[in-house]
């Protein structure tokens, strides 16, 4: 590419278009989070009449957004670790060793990934309240059932983009740890696993995300005692009113750990996708 | 890539690692260290599938959700009833059926040129690169209810930025309902693409950097334009990656529950009812699930047709070149 003085032209008036597409919503997120009720009711404004904090402070009483917050994390948290360590020993096994049935278990965990969610949500659903009709196990209306089922969304990425990372580290690293006298298992602890310390952070990241950013499952799955931001932050509109300055501060205030956390890792984040693109 | 070092030239025998020379810890290991994930996608994936292709031929009503087993079968019942194109559910599957086309051939269209575009700007080095660059994934980063919301937010009618910049410009009166009535599809488009667009670009520009530098070189040098560079260059090189990428993009798109789910909440209008959503409703209103699942059914064979036809013309077609 020469950068011809049409190129800049070309580059000037795509990202200035694209630029804003892409901020005018983050912009019209963070004033409307600062304005005051009246403000989101009336005619559209660029900015706030008066500035005012109001917003981050009435959101947590409108619903109780204090235990959507504590369920979103616990849930989230729980589903990302679970993952991210089943993801390794099953990584781990694809790029390790050669056995019977590998290629089928790749493949088949892989398009699991690719089909609609709501194929498995009416069955899941079914099986959870018989689960709890047979064996007194309650999964729906519970976090545990959430954490089960969100660990499997990220679960065949994070093999696929894991395997795909482990590829990359040098076989003679994990002899040498065997010569050593590590086992397998001592070899993938104390060799593998550092060096690929980053993709295990972009895996967990993609889990976190997954698992915070999910709606369908949360729509079905949870109850008053159980439900996620992803479904709490719609309790804003069931309200007579529309609370829509604190709506916009709830989305800023859920959005912003994960966009920090997404940014931070993101060169890792891509590596992975590439990796997996490429192969 | 595996195939082409097999048939070259007697190469030396790949080194065994040493993990392979220890037959009886080889021989289960792999499968216990494979076991949870496999246990937990059976679970999750595979058994709800298989217990959803069973739902299909039964009359799953509401009085048998805790007591399936007792559900009557229904036969091929629950097809004909989603199929029957002269009656409602027929109807409206069909409807939703269309509109999801539609739907999803335009963002994924819309997602890759903007992508394409973004990636070949931020192709040369510049200062603020990294900048626009972090910018330009922030949609994709957000958890997608909260990018929908403020969408939602935008596009009300008469509080909504969408409107009020509209009606700024002279383009409209400032009075147009965008989430119900016939501009719900522009809606979900503009709000579907404004996040995955970023994922096109994130995926592309990614490809970008494995295209040795040296080609563009080249072909400045035999005179070579830029537009002739991105032709003859910059497009065969992706060619892997797009394959990939579209097909993506267009299995998320068209089973996208999100968007119209909190762009519009239950009241879905004719024109935004996703696929998906429509199942959903059409499950979760009338707790018919046998219907719900024929539908889904339905849905998985249309999937799988579709790529597997792409993925058989793309090889073809790569397999001729």
């Amino acid at each position: 590419m020469r950068e011809t003085r049409g190129f800049k032209i070309y580059r000037g008036v795509t990202l200035t278009v694209l630029g804003l597409f892409v901020l005018v919503p983050l912009y019209v997120m963070v004033t409307s989070s600062l304005k005051p009720l009246k403000d989101v009711q009336g005619a559209f404004s660029w900015w706030p009449s008066n500035l005012t904090l109001a917003p981050f402070v009435d959101m947590w009483k409108t619903v109780p957004l204090a235990r959507y917050f504590v369920n979103s994390t616990i849930v989230s948290v729980a589903a990302t670790v679970f993952s991210v360590a089943i993801a390794i020993l099953a990584a781990f096994a694809v790029s390790r060793f050669k056995f019977r049935g590998r290629t089928v278990f790749t493949t088949t965990v892989l398009s699991t990934q690719m089909f609609p969610g709501v194929l498995f949500l009416l069955p899941l659903f079914l099986i959870f309240v018989n689960i709890n009709n047979s064996f007194g196990l309650q999964l729906v209306g519970t976090r545990l059932g959430l954490i089960i089922t969100y660990l499997t969304f990220s679960l065949p990425f994070s093999i696929w983009m894991l395997a795909g990372y482990f590829d990359s580290i040098p076989r003679e690293l994990d002899e040498a740890a065997l010569v050593d006298g590590c086992g397998p298992m001592g070899a993938l602890w104390r060799v593998v696993l550092p060096a690929a310390r980053p993709g295990v952070i972009a895996v967990a990241i993609y889990s976190f995300m997954t698992a915070w950013g999910e709606v369908l499952f949360a729509s079905v799955m949870t109850t008053e005692a159980n439900r996620t931001l992803s479904v709490g932050l719609r309790q804003y509109s069931t309200q007579t009113n529309i609370y829509w300055n604190q709506i916009m501060a709830a989305a800023l205030v859920v959005s912003v750990p994960v966009v920090i956390g997404f940014l931070l890792a993101q060169r890792h984040f891509v590596a992975g996708v590439t990796a997996g693109a490429v192969k | 890539m595996s195939v082409a070092t097999e048939t070259a030239a007697p190469a030396p025998p790949k080194p065994r690692s040493r993990l392979e020379h220890r037959p009886g810890l080889n021989r289960w290991l792999p499968y216990a260290l494979l076991a949870p994930a496999v246990l937990l996608e059976l679970f999750i994936h595979i058994i709800p599938m298989l217990v959803g292709i069973w739902m299909s031929f039964v009359k799953l009503t509401k009085f048998f959700i805790a007591n399936w087993s007792s559900a009557p079968s229904a036969g091929l019942g629950n097809y004909k009833v989603a199929l029957d194109f002269n009656n409602a559910v027929g109807q409206g599957l069909l409807k939703s059926f269309g509109v999801t086309v539609v739907f999803s051939l335009v963002t994924v269209a819309f997602s890759w040129v903007l992508g394409m575009a973004a990636a070949v700007a931020l192709q040369p080095e510049f200062r603020g690169r990294g900048i626009v660059r972090t910018l330009f994934l922030v949609p994709y980063a957000l958890p997608a209810y909260a990018g929908i919301l403020t969408w939602n937010f935008m596009l009300q009618r008469d509080t909504g930025a969408v409107n009020h910049v509209l009606n700024q410009l002279h383009l409209t009166d400032g009075k147009t309902f965008w989430l119900i009535g016939g501009n719900a599809l522009i809606s979900l488009i503009t709000v579907a693409g404004w996040k995955l667009w970023t994922f096109a670009f994130l995926t592309l520009m990614a490809g970008m950097q494995s295209i040795p530098r040296d080609l563009y070189e080249a072909a400045s040098v035999d005179g070579a334009g830029n537009i002739r560079q991105w032709r003859n260059i910059t497009l065969p090189s992706l060619r892997p990656v797009n394959l990939v990428l579209v097909l993506v993009l267009f299995l998320w798109t068209f089973s996208d529950f999100n968007t119209p789910y909190v762009l519009f909440g239950t009241a879905q209008p004719p024109a935004g009812d996703l696929i998906t959503f429509h199942i959903y409703n059409a499950s979760f209103l009338t707790w018919n699930f046998g219907t719900g699942a024929a539908m889904s059914v339905l849905l998985l064979i249309f999937l799988m047709i579709v790529t597997g036809a792409y993925l058989l013309v793309t090889g073809r077609r790569s397999r001729r070149a």
